[in-house]
């Protein structure tokens, strides 16, 4: 079970011939991830990894039934990679792709939001339903099947966490990074939903970090919703000078708005614990579940 | 990448939208001959920073032997520890009113949000905070844009006289053109003064979207290295993303969250970031050497310590990078190293069979209380 990918997921590779949409389309397809076909303009008719190539998206779902996209074509053609598969009927979009302009993103955000397709990302390590599906660049072996739903805005900072979470016997439901931008399709807020209507999921970790005010917003969720299930949060960037954007581009503190205190004090008053190092993640999911 | 206010305005004026009559000035001598020309003016330190004004940066200079004390004044000083190198030496301006417009993205909505308010030549954080109420905003359709009478209903807020409010649209339409056109994730007039010869922009803010630059070779161009950014340059050209902190403990890690992570552990534990830096997905030896140079260059730094979990990034590419810059570098400062995730064996054997003194640990805790009784505090 879990959320938005498993055993139905069917995924059509996205720029399958460069070099991270080659390897990671063998990885995920070790994993056990369905990978049906890989999109190349200009490439259709090679294989890669035994998937075969096709020069466009709507091929790829005609004849292999395709119903998720992963996207690994670069940030300048990318949101036209994304109409074409919104286009061709694709439900799940998610782009890995990092450094895509914000003006481009929100046009492709509100085209997608007008044909009812879900996009996760971008500048995301994609997302996980362990033992199932692996639709992303995750290190697959770390992540167990389990109860706990982990959302995160950062990638190399959900694998620490879930490795902690392995260590204390905590596997993962679906672990979802939705991207370290400012503009990207699936927030906090999408994702709390989806765990909360998810009955393998008993608890969900929620990894944030400075910028924006996505972090303020689930916590505002949390409280007037009466969140059902445990929440346990972690925000990253308490040093983080004000006005630098810390790799991400969506992490920066501007005018004083997205520092991590704030976004600590709006969780502990949703009630919502908070650890103060990814280590201490488990250890409070122990006590509240 | 923000644009100086000078910069800024060249692309105001560019687009229509009315600027003081102004030159940039880089010596006293230089503003002297601007202010011969324009008369009475207001001289105005440029820098990247906000609070300029209370900092003493701008200064009204009646005569042009005035602009030039005051430049000479402006020019020796320091704001908010940033040395000032250029002055723009603008007309002075009699001004009846103050208004506030700029164009930003919001986060939230996922939309350009478009702003007025009569509370002008004050930072607009502070109004919002104050009189929230004095703020007027709206959401363009990104596809479509701001549309004419989305700017009309906005000014008509700002100004009773219809010919202000109409005079106003048709200037927050053309920064709206500014904002779509530099790919800007802010853009805005602060304040935007009325005088004796109408609304003019007196200030002005650009900041562009840092992934859109690929398709503005003449804003990139504009780019200004300032003094203590050498670095942070330096490291983009070796795609690394790096930010100069003040502590003594240089960290090199894959992954911006992990590198916020990572910074926060330090401090949780007692001791002081030397750095932000993500050595980004795809981490080739080069890259790791390049990390080492921009962190060795950096004196305050006690004890280098690497934490890697690699997903993209293989421990192995990181260990060979490691171990060719350790024995081509003179490196004075102790290395701690943790390594997990794809390829963890290999890269540790790497090490191992180095024989390079370097401190291996097992997890981020032990990395961080390690690097802190090295590195002292």
């Amino acid at each position: 079970m879990g959320v938005l990918v498993g055993k139905d997921t069917r995924v059509v590779v996205q720029g399958i011939t460069g070099r991270d949409g080659s390897f990671h389309a063998a990885r995920m397809k070790e994993y056990g991830t369905q990978v049906v076909a890989g999109v190349t303009p200009g490439k259709g008719g090679q294989e890669v990894s035994g998937i075969p190539v096709y020069n466009t998206v709507k091929e790829a779902v005609e004849r292999h039934d395709a119903n998720t996209s992963i996207i690994f074509v670069p940030a300048r053609f990318a949101p036209d990679a994304i109409y074409e598969a919104a286009d061709a009927g694709i439900k799940l979009i998610v782009t890995i792709t990092e450094g895509i302009p914000v003006l481009d993103m929100m046009k492709v955000v509100k085209y997608l939001d007008e044909r009812g397709v879900r996009l996760i990302g971008p500048n995301c390590p994609g997302i996980i339903t362990p033992g199932e599906c692996k639709v992303g660049i995750m290190p697959g072996h770390i992540f167990k099947k389990g109860k706990v739903g982990v959302v995160s805005r950062s990638g190399t900072l959900t694998y620490e966490v879930v490795y902690h979470l392995g260590v204390h016997g905590f596997g993962q439901s679906t672990a979802a990074g939705i991207g370290g931008d400012p503009i990207i399709g699936t927030k906090f807020i999408d994702m709390l939903e989806l765990f909360r209507d998810d009955p393998e999921t008993e608890a969900v970790v929620l990894i944030g970090e400075i910028g924006g005010t996505d972090e303020e917003d689930a916590a505002e969720y949390i409280k007037n919703t009466s969140y059902p299930k445990p929440v346990v949060a972690f925000i990253a960037g308490r040093t983080a000078p004000p006005g630098k954007r810390m790799g991400h581009a969506g992490a920066i503190i501007s005018g004083g708005k997205g520092t991590a205190e704030e976004k600590i004090k709006a969780f502990e008053n949703a009630g919502v614990k908070v650890a103060r190092i990814p280590q201490e993640i488990p250890l409070i999911l122990k006590e509240v579940l | 990448m923000n644009l100086y206010e000078y910069q800024a305005k060249e692309i105001f004026k560019k687009y229509g939208i009315p600027v003081p009559e102004e030159e940039l000035a880089r010596n006293p001598e230089e503003a002297e001959r601007i202010a011969q020309r324009i008369g009475k003016v207001v001289v105005k330190a440029q820098v990247l920073v906000g609070g300029r004004g209370k900092a003493g940066g701008i200064k009204l200079a009646e005569t042009p032997e005035d602009a030039r004390k005051k430049a000479e004044e402006i020019l020796g000083m320091e704001i908010k520890g940033i040395p000032v190198r250029k002055v723009l030496v603008s007309e002075a301006c009699t001004i009846k009113s103050e208004a506030y417009m700029g164009v930003v993205v919001d986060r939230k909505e996922k939309k350009p949000c478009v702003m007025v308010s009569p509370e002008g030549g004050v930072d607009i954080e502070e109004v919002a905070r104050k009189s929230p109420e004095k703020i007027f905003k709206l959401h363009p359709d990104p596809v479509y844009g701001l549309l004419p009478h989305q700017a009309r209903e906005l000014c008509f807020k700002l100004y009773e006289d219809p010919k202000l409010a109409q005079e106003a649209s048709s200037i927050l339409l053309k920064l709206y053109k500014v904002f779509v056109e530099t790919d800007a994730s802010l853009a805005e007039i602060n304040p935007l003064a009325l005088t004796d010869k109408g609304l003019i922009a007196l200030d002005a803010k650009i900041v562009v979207d840092d992934n859109a630059l690929f398709r503005h070779p003449d804003i990139e161009e504009k780019r200004e290295i300032e003094p203590g950014e050498e670095k942070e340059i330096k490291a983009k050209e070796h795609g690394l993303s790096y930010i100069k902190l003040t502590g003594n403990i240089g960290c090199v890690v894959n992954g911006a969250g992990l590198a916020m992570a990572t910074m926060d552990m330090i401090k949780h534990f007692g001791g002081e970031p030397a750095n932000f830096l993500d050595i980004g997905g795809s981490s080739s030896p080069e890259k790791v050497r390049a990390a080492m140079e921009i962190l060795l260059s950096d004196e305050n730094v006690k004890v280098v310590w690497f934490n890697i979990f690699g997903g993209i990034t293989r421990c192995d590419d990181v260990a060979q990078g490691m171990v060719q810059a350790l024995r081509e570098m003179d490196v004075k400062v102790p290395v701690v190293v943790r390594l997990t995730g794809t390829n963890e064996d290999k890269g540790r054997k790497i090490l191992e069979d180095s024989n390079l003194p370097v401190y291996p640990v097992a997890s981020m805790e032990e990395g961080a209380k390690k690097a802190i009784e090295l590195g002292g505090k």
